[in-house]
């Protein structure tokens, strides 16, 4: 698994949070967690066209779009849950602009390439690998 | 020297030791006093982060209490590391309190119990209440000076059941204070908690269905005794002298029951099966009863 390769825009991510060392790795996710886009009116009035991913112990709702040959993602998780809302960003922010079967083609154990399982423990990273999932059956589901 | 108990608030005097909590008000007067340490504890490991009480330092049940290769408690030398560093001494007052109506803060409280760290307790409606109240907060990392605090063994035998103390216990009161769908069996796992998931679903046979949450009012803050009276002595049919085993998932919710059942009703034997439903629901050959009844004990 670990050897297929990140696309490139997670992999220069997954580079920046191995670069500090992990006390610093919390602080570069929080600043993830704030760059989370809120969501664009069309999809913040009408939130079931979002799906909740059940794996996270945080209420956050994803929707993988495709227009035009390429994936667009949007998230949205409360305030009171930073770290959900981090996962959330490094992955809208990683896999932008991507195609369909680029997305799909994403290695499931991003989570586990980001230097954070002391620093968050593996049973929280568990919550991003069931928001990849998702978005990847999503796209799988809308490009069908 | 332990600091003051909190003797303003009413509802507090009805508990059977009140000075296990703290209001708000409380602690906002005594920040900084000597002897008084506060210790924020949340599930989402980024709060403290993004703000926190002044001076409060933080500690993270999963990544800091726990042992990071077996599935355990960090030792007495783990221990007294961990809170030589954070500054705190065996002798100081400490106030837990977190996200989630406390979940993780009396999760901590409890493993400090193991320790034996004397006077320590919650923040009554912990971290939400503080924030709704517009207290302040800070982004400012706690600056604490380190201690010698010693090392001390952890005792495993009073407030702690296995799963084999569970099993010799059974004929007892058992408190399972998961939802109702976990309970009945309906699903293995709490409903935003898939990834803690066990291979049977039920409970425990005997085990009154009691979700934790029953004993926290809208605010976050815990229900007067009356109430917790009716919920638990009534409700569930405990009485004085039981011997009770308290269990979850892994634990956490659990460790809040815990604190109510001894700390709040003043039960003096109860113990927290921290295995709970993930070791339970996937150990063999142990009885398990699915369905909303709490079902009879097998004979051996």
């Amino acid at each position: 698994m670990s050897d297929e390769t990140l696309p490139p825009a997670l992999a220069e991510i997954s580079e920046e949070f191995l670069a500090v060392g992990e006390p610093d790795r919390l602080q570069l996710l929080l600043e993830f967690s704030r760059e989370l886009p809120t969501l664009p009116s069309r999809l913040a009035e009408h939130p079931e066209l979002l799906e909740r991913v059940a794996e996270c112990q945080s209420p956050v709702y994803i929707v993988a779009e495709v227009d035009g040959g390429v994936v667009h993602l949007h998230a949205t998780a409360p305030e009171e849950a930073p770290t959900t809302r981090g996962f959330a960003s490094i992955l809208v922010q990683g896999l932008a602009g991507l195609t369909p079967d680029e997305v799909l083609a994403t290695p499931n154990d991003v989570a586990h390439r980001l230097g954070l399982g002391r620093a968050v423990s593996p049973l929280r990273l568990s919550g991003m690998s069931g928001m990849l999932a998702r978005i990847k059956r999503q796209v799988a589901v809308r490009t069908a | 020297m332990p600091v003051e108990t909190d003797s303003s608030d009413d509802k507090f005097a009805g508990y059977a030791h009140p000075e296990r909590l703290v209001t708000t008000e409380w602690l906002e007067e005594r920040l900084g006093t000597d002897g008084l340490v506060v210790v924020e504890s949340d599930e989402d490991v980024l709060l403290y982060e993004v703000g926190h009480i002044p001076g409060a330092v933080k500690v993270d049940w999963h990544t800091e209490l726990n042992d990071p290769v077996q599935r355990d408690y960090v030792d007495g030398a783990g221990f007294a590391a961990l809170l030589s560093a954070k500054g705190i001494d065996r002798s100081d007052t400490v106030v837990i309190y977190g996200d989630k109506n406390n979940w993780w803060a009396a999760y901590a409280l409890w493993v400090f119990t193991l320790f034996g760290h004397e006077d320590v307790r919650l923040l009554d409606g912990g971290r939400d209440k503080w924030i709704a109240e517009d207290r302040p907060l800070t982004t400012e990392p706690a600056e604490r000076p380190t201690t010698r605090y010693p090392i001390v063994v952890r005792d495993d035998t009073v407030v702690r059941a296995f799963k084999d103390d569970v099993l010799t216990h059974l004929g007892n009161p058992l408190v399972d204070v998961r939802s109702p769908e976990e309970y009945s069996g309906e699903r293995t796992t709490a409903p935003a908690y898939p990834e803690e998931g066990a291979l049977r679903a039920g409970h425990i046979p005997s085990a009154q269905n009691v979700p934790w949450g029953k004993a926290v009012a809208e605010d976050g803050t815990f229900r007067p005794v009356v109430d917790l009276d009716a919920i638990y002595r009534d409700g569930a049919g405990l009485s004085e002298g039981d011997d009770i085993v308290a269990y979850c998932r892994i634990g956490e919710r659990s460790s809040h029951t815990w604190f109510v059942l001894t700390h709040l009703l003043g039960f003096e034997n109860v113990r927290n099966y921290d295995g709970s439903w993930t070791e339970w629901g996937s150990a063999v050959r142990v009885p398990i009863v699915t369905g909303t009844k709490p079902g009879r004990v097998p004979s051996e």
